[in-house]
């Protein structure tokens, strides 16, 4: 019975989420880039990637109870090693035009040539699938040392290393990979993404990071739901009884690090994608308080909240806040005071109130489904001891 | 005396020391299969540090462990002490693992905690099953995409049917925490129960029981043990209830163990009068 009742909430959660994507590529063919709405576009676009950083930091901080500050720095690695191997042989030498390019792998371009279009979309995919992976092999590296550690040393051991290898990426030794403190640039990315039907062509900008972002979710909702979801839950709420119940704590604690770290590697390809760029100081320990900021926004402990939280989180300093920088807003025209830097103000206000009034985010640990159903009994505070 | 079982716990000069306090001092018990044991005390004799020693916890500062014939705990040097460690027989010690709870789990040992520790967040239903996530044979990967749909099926049945047993069916998909005080206790018990352990180790099971409460909780740990082939090792406070169920006891004070016997032998015994049993009715009846 309960199966069934699952397996209904499914189809239902399957068919809104297509029904989104074809919305998304409705959206992509009808809003241009020189309509005002096209905000909303660049929002969906930043909004999956910064959802799927959150989501994936969400597993990790919220479903394990592990504090990691490390997310732009496995970000980084991601966009990275996206770039390096996205970018076309022809444009190889202007993008690294101060070294000797080391790397001379172009996976769409490999791919393309033995099997045309859907070549390099399994190019693309490729490269995205080995930016997760590279990530995720860092993590585990980190994660050796210090998950054993019963303390809560990740947090710092993941910063440090988010700020060594910012560093390290713009090291000019290692140019001929990175490209030292040069941007990496002409990479597939989203706007060129479009697919030829029979003479018209089909934009792809937009819904290409809103997929990877939903696959990349629902692989994650999957695993929260999994035993293995459960027994991270089990170690964030009592890891000394987690332990005694036969879960292998310094293992199910490597599996949450490099899975999250996977995904968050999987968000800077996207990220990389989107912006057309990948540099190494964009990724900056403040993305990760960024990220961080969203997933409590939304609520530690709900995936939809992280969503909720990416997506509010970037139309607000996108889209409904941009007037505070540019003179007016709100209909008020007052060029004195809404000038550049004003809306980081209000911004850091805006977020004060809700982190302090709202402590349990916006979700707390409701997903978005939970709301539809009928409430679990609140807990009855006990006097035990 | 009891005739010959098999044994299924054996502590071997067991010292558990803190910096100066001496919490455990040179413990020797033993467990036969199908017993009810249990280990009574004033607070602070160190009942649930011992508890600690056999389970993993702590690792003593002398003695052995046995389960079930093998050699469980030792006081061998751990962690980076077992690299750094020099003496006379290093080499006996260069291939040993560290015994950690979750694997003594895995042996078939469980058990539960003084102050309860269910997963706060979630359903009874939820914290039973978290406890057979030890005897899983998904991967991440099979467990994400469902690929053990059928050991999970049987899984939520075998909670189901656990659950019925301990009288917990009405309240399944309830927070654990939002229970009455002896249903988290019995919740504790079935979730220990889900590992499937040959011998479950209760710390205080009746803790913050009324009367009646200890008394059928009494009754109910005579029934696992029957309807579940399980050991049983507990410390207990409530002396109705040791002496009820217990087919041998061993009382610590301040460390040591000063009498071991059969309920009859402990009750009579002058040593435990004087140490305990006295206070504990001076607690009862104020
Ligand atoms: N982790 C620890 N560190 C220091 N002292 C401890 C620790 N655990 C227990 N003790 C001390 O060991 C003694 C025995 O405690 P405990 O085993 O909890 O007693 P009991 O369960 O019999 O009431 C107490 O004096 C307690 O303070
Ligand atoms: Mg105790």
């Amino acid at each position: 019975m309960i199966e069934n009742k699952n397996r209904k909430s499914a189809w239902i959660a399957f068919v809104i989420v297509l029904l989104f994507l074809a919305l998304v590529i409705v959206l992509d063919q009808i809003i241009k880039p020189t309509d005002k709405m096209y905000m909303l576009l660049t929002v969906l676009q930043k909004g999956s990637v910064y959802a799927l950083a959150a989501v994936s930091m969400n597993l990790l901080n919220g479903y394990t109870g592990l504090f990691s500050l490390g997310h732009a720095g496995f970000m980084l690695i991601g966009a990275y090693t996206y770039a390096i191997f996205t970018i076309p042989s022809t444009a190889r030498d202007t993008v690294y035009q101060y070294y000797d390019a080391a790397i001379r792998i172009s996976f769409p371009e490999i791919f393309s040539g033995a099997l045309g279009g859907f070549g390099t979309v399994l190019g693309v995919a490729l490269a995205v699938i080995l930016a997760g992976l590279m990530a995720a092999l860092l993590a585990y590296l980190i994660g050796l040392p210090v998950l054993r550690l019963k303390s809560d040393y990740l947090a710092i051991a993941t910063l440090g290393f988010a700020e060594i290898i910012r560093a390290v990426f713009q090291w000019s030794k290692l140019g001929p990979v990175t490209n030292g403190s040069n941007l990496l640039k002409s990479f597939a990315r989203t706007s060129t993404f479009k697919l030829n039907l029979g003479g018209s062509t089909v934009s792809l900008s937009t819904f290409v990071p809103v997929l990877i972002a939903t696959i990349s979710i629902t692989v994650i909702v999957l695993i929260v739901n999994s035993t293995y979801g459960r027994a991270f839950k089990a170690i964030r709420d009592d890891e000394v009884a987690a332990e005694a119940m036969g879960i292998n704590l310094a293992k199910h604690k490597m599996i949450s690090f490099v899975t999250s770290s996977f995904f968050a590697g999987v968000a800077g390809a996207t990220m990389a994608m989107v912006l057309s760029i990948a540099q190494a100081n964009n990724f900056k320990s403040a993305m990760t308080y960024e990220i961080l900021l969203m997933v409590v926004l939304g609520g530690i402990g709900s995936i939809s909240g992280s969503v909720i939280g990416a997506m509010l989180f970037i139309s607000a300093s996108e889209w409904w806040l941009r007037g505070l920088d540019s003179g007016s807003f709100l209909g008020i025209n007052a060029p004195g005071v809404f000038r550049n830097g004003f809306r980081l103000v209000v911004f850091s206000v805006a977020i004060m109130i809700v982190v302090l009034f709202f402590r349990k985010g916006i979700m707390g640990e409701k997903e978005l489904p939970d709301l539809f159903r009928k409430r679990k009994k609140a807990p009855v505070k006990e006097a035990a001891e | 005396m009891s005739e010959e079982r098999k044994q299924v716990l054996k502590v071997e000069n067991v010292t558990m020391q803190f910096g100066g306090v001496v919490a455990v001092n040179d413990l020797n018990l033993e467990v036969n299969e199908g017993e009810i044991v249990a280990i009574i005390g004033p607070n602070g004799a160190g009942k649930t540090t011992a508890f600690n020693v056999i389970t993993g916890v702590y690792a003593p500062t002398n003695g052995r462990v046995y389960f079930d014939g093998k050699c469980i705990v030792e006081n061998f040097p751990h962690g980076k002490m077992k690299k750094l460690y020099k003496g006379e027989n290093a080499g006996a010690y260069s291939h040993a693992t560290e015994p950690t709870p979750d694997a003594l789990t895995k042996m078939g040992m469980a058990r539960t905690f003084q102050n309860i520790r269910l997963w706060k967040s979630m359903t009874v239903f939820d914290n039973v099953l978290i406890a057979k996530h030890l005897k899983r044979t998904s991967n991440l990967f099979s467990a994400a995409f469902r690929g053990n749909r059928k050991e999970e099926q049987a899984q939520r049945e075998e909670v189901l049917k656990l659950l019925e047993i301990v009288g917990l069916t009405d309240v399944k998909d309830e927070l654990a925490t939002s229970l009455p005080y002896g249903k988290q206790r019995r919740l504790e018990i079935a979730r220990a129960l889900a590992t499937q352990p040959k011998l479950l180790l209760l710390d205080e099971p009746a803790a913050g029981m009324n009367p009646q409460e200890t008394q059928e909780l009494t009754h109910f740990i005579g029934e696992i043990r029957d309807q579940f082939g399980v050991t049983i090792l507990l410390i207990e406070h409530h002396m109705d209830l040791v002496m009820d169920i217990s087919d041998r006891i061993y009382v610590l004070d301040f460390g040591k163990l000063i009498a071991q016997g059969v309920p009859a032998e402990i009750q009579s015994n002058e040593k435990v009068i004087d140490a305990y049993l006295g206070v504990v009715d001076d607690a009862e009846n104020p």
